[in-house]
């Protein structure tokens, strides 16, 4: 049995979902627990394929709340697990998530975003950024990445392993519907070769009798008194405050000349980027700013990038979720905020670049 | 000869003695049939305990072994999932009646069905008794709840739950399925123990309910309580084994 699923780097053209399922692999994850949903049925499909000829596991569950937590207790047992899933399988998967989160088990899934409310659309949308940012019933000690071609999702597929595992917070990728499904080139590789990576270790079956070799290990979650979840979540939150600076990630560009700044992130950022560098070369003073962690979120570098805008479009596949990111981790500041809202609908770099100049030209307030 | 057991399976966690359960309760005494079958296997360095949410939960640092609590229903797919990678381990998902028959029963019946290798202990105490007495999948008709002031009736919520009996009608050869009861311990420890061995033997799903006690909710004396598990509960769960792997009859 081959125990290395890439050697060295090669060059692929494939779809995301199977991007996805490689670069499992290649992160050495040992077991996918999962429910089928649309769009990221191929993500098993591919790692049913494959992972027998590595040594790896799969299980397909009775819906997504046992492939959560199922998916925990891979990790529990200390091994490198995920999970994928979307729109109302990521709706169930936000109970074992915020457990995942009280308890700081590591684990990694990847969210292909379909429209939203209810079934809505099997296709696409950018509609779950609440619901993974700050799912479940707690303060969203996660990490969420955005990504936007199929390159990133092989790179940060792997990282996700890394992070939860460095940091231990639940760690998600998110996509959508488009990247799942649309073919694009990449470059897939080995990352042990690359990087350094984090070796996943058992919370529980650690060698020796507990109570006799060693202390037994008592996970939980519940709490008798306010006081006693206060100081448990009080760490946990001072954790995730101290790691922010080496989490958070974003992209920018031409933003010391720009008087409008473009928001944007996901796939729709690439259309953005493609209508304000045509415009930046056109002369025109514009910029974009694009958030890669939407969880953390990279605020210090937002405020420095909007420093010179005059006004701030904020384009996106949803009616406000990362305006309400934006807004929030802009307080302060007294930029007028301009939307384009195309909920649970693809846009163009043409639709931004129409936007763009009505407001360049002042045509639109 | 009689052998005398110490008063505490060794597998027992002290530090947490005397234990947090109401007077009466029967889940100190399940506890202490599984302490003994742990004990008396060896197993004390490979058993992962999994504890649902409900009365069970106190249940978390009951024990020296290395235990999880979960949430409410959730406790079957944990421990599936850790069994699945790391069959070496002995897993045990404890539960009550609410988290396995009702908020995790798709749980119970798929793990069933996929013959699992994992062992499920279900405390039925005719109620959702950590929320303060409601009616569960259990609960007996004309049974008086805070949710059933005036007693189960079942033309509007149906029957108990039958739980080893379903298991034993849905399972394929390997799997185990009993009902015990903390009114007859000796017979209950043989249960958990025989669960333990079918898992350790990689053999199939094992499942045992355990009728308990519930004296704060079914307000009941000393007297009252007893005559309800032995007499009233019996009547509708019938005690015994319901599906044994070949060979491994009594």
């Amino acid at each position: 049995m081959n125990d290395k699923p890439i050697t060295g780097e090669k060059k692929v053209f494939m779809t995301g979902n199977e991007v996805v399922a490689w670069a499992a692999l290649a992160a050495g994850a040992e077991v996918m627990f999962g429910y089928p949903i649309t769009p990221q049925n191929e993500i098993m499909h591919y790692w049913t394929r494959l992972a027998p000829k590595y040594g790896r596991k799969f299980l397909q569950t009775e819906d997504e709340l046992s492939a959560g937590f199922t998916l925990i207790g891979g990790v529990l047992a200390g091994k490198k697990a995920f999970t994928a899933t979307a729109g109302p399988g990521n709706v169930l998967m936000q109970e074992p998530m915020s457990m995942a989160e009280a308890m700081r088990i590591p684990t990694v899934a990847v969210i292909q975003q379909r429209g939203g409310p209810s079934t809505a659309t099997v296709i696409y949308s950018q509609q779950e950024v609440n619901l993974t940012c700050f799912g479940g019933n707690g303060e969203g000690l996660r990490v969420v990445y955005s990504t936007s071609s199929h390159q990133e999702l092989f790179d940060y597929t792997i990282k996700a392993f890394n992070t939860a595992w460095k940091y231990r917070f639940p760690t998600f990728v998110l996509a959508d519907g488009y990247q799942a499904k649309m073919r694009e080139s990449l470059v897939i590789y080995d990352p042990f070769e690359k990087m350094e990576m984090v070796e996943p270790e058992p919370f529980v079956g650690k060698p020796g009798t507990p109570g006799v070799d060693r202390k037994p290990a008592h996970l939980r979650n519940a709490y008798s008194v306010e006081e006693e979840l206060y100081e448990a979540l009080s760490k946990d939150i001072a954790d995730y405050e101290k790691a922010v600076p080496e989490l958070v990630e974003h992209e920018s560009f031409n933003t010391e000349e720009s008087e409008l700044l473009v928001i944007a992130h996901g796939v729709v950022y690439r259309s953005a980027a493609m209508a304000v560098k045509e415009l930046a070369e056109e002369g025109r003073k514009v910029g974009y700013f694009r958030p890669i962690t939407l969880r953390p979120f990279p605020q210090e570098q937002l405020k420095e990038a909007a420093r010179k805008a005059k006004q701030i479009l904020v384009v996106e596949s949803a009616y406000g979720q990362l305006y309400r990111l934006v807004r929030e981790n802009l307080y302060g500041a007294d930029i007028p905020l301009k939307t384009m809202f195309m909920p649970g609908v693809g846009i163009t770099p043409e639709e931004v670049r129409e936007k763009c100049v009505a407001l360049l030209d002042g045509k639109e307030a | 000869m009689v052998e005398i057991l110490p008063k505490m399976p060794k597998s027992w966690n002290p530090e947490s003695k005397p234990h947090k359960f109401c007077p009466g309760c029967g889940h100190g005494l399940v506890l202490k049939a599984l302490g003994q079958a742990i004990d008396e296997l060896g197993i004390q360095d490979r058993v992962v305990f999994g504890c649902d949410i409900g009365c069970s939960l106190l249940s978390w640092d009951f024990f020296n072994v290395d235990t999880v609590q979960t949430h409410h229903g959730r406790t079957t797919p944990v421990m599936v999932g850790i069994k699945r990678a790391n069959p070496n381990l002995v897993v045990v998902a404890y539960m009550g009646d609410g988290g396995g028959y009702a908020i995790g029963s798709q749980h119970l019946v798929n793990a069933a069905t996929r013959n699992e290798k994992i062992t499920c202990i279900l405390v039925n105490n005719t109620n959702y008794a950590m929320t303060g007495g409601q009616m569960a999948p259990t609960t007996m008709p004309g049974q008086k709840t805070e949710t059933t002031p005036y007693g189960r009736d079942v033309e509007e919520t149906g029957y108990p739950m039958l739980g080893p009996e379903m298991v034993a009608a849905i399972t394929r050869e390997g799997a185990y399925a009993a009902r015990g009861s903390v009114a007859k311990f000796a017979q209950l420890k043989k249960y958990i123990k025989k669960a333990l061995e079918n898992q350790m033997a990689g053999r199939g799903f094992s499942f045992v309910e355990a009728l308990s006690t519930c004296p704060t909710n079914w307000r009941t004396n000393a007297a009252q309580t007893w005559q309800f598990i032995e007499e009233t509960m019996t009547k509708y769960f019938p005690l015994g084994e319901f599906k044994v792997p070949e060979g491994k009859e009594d």
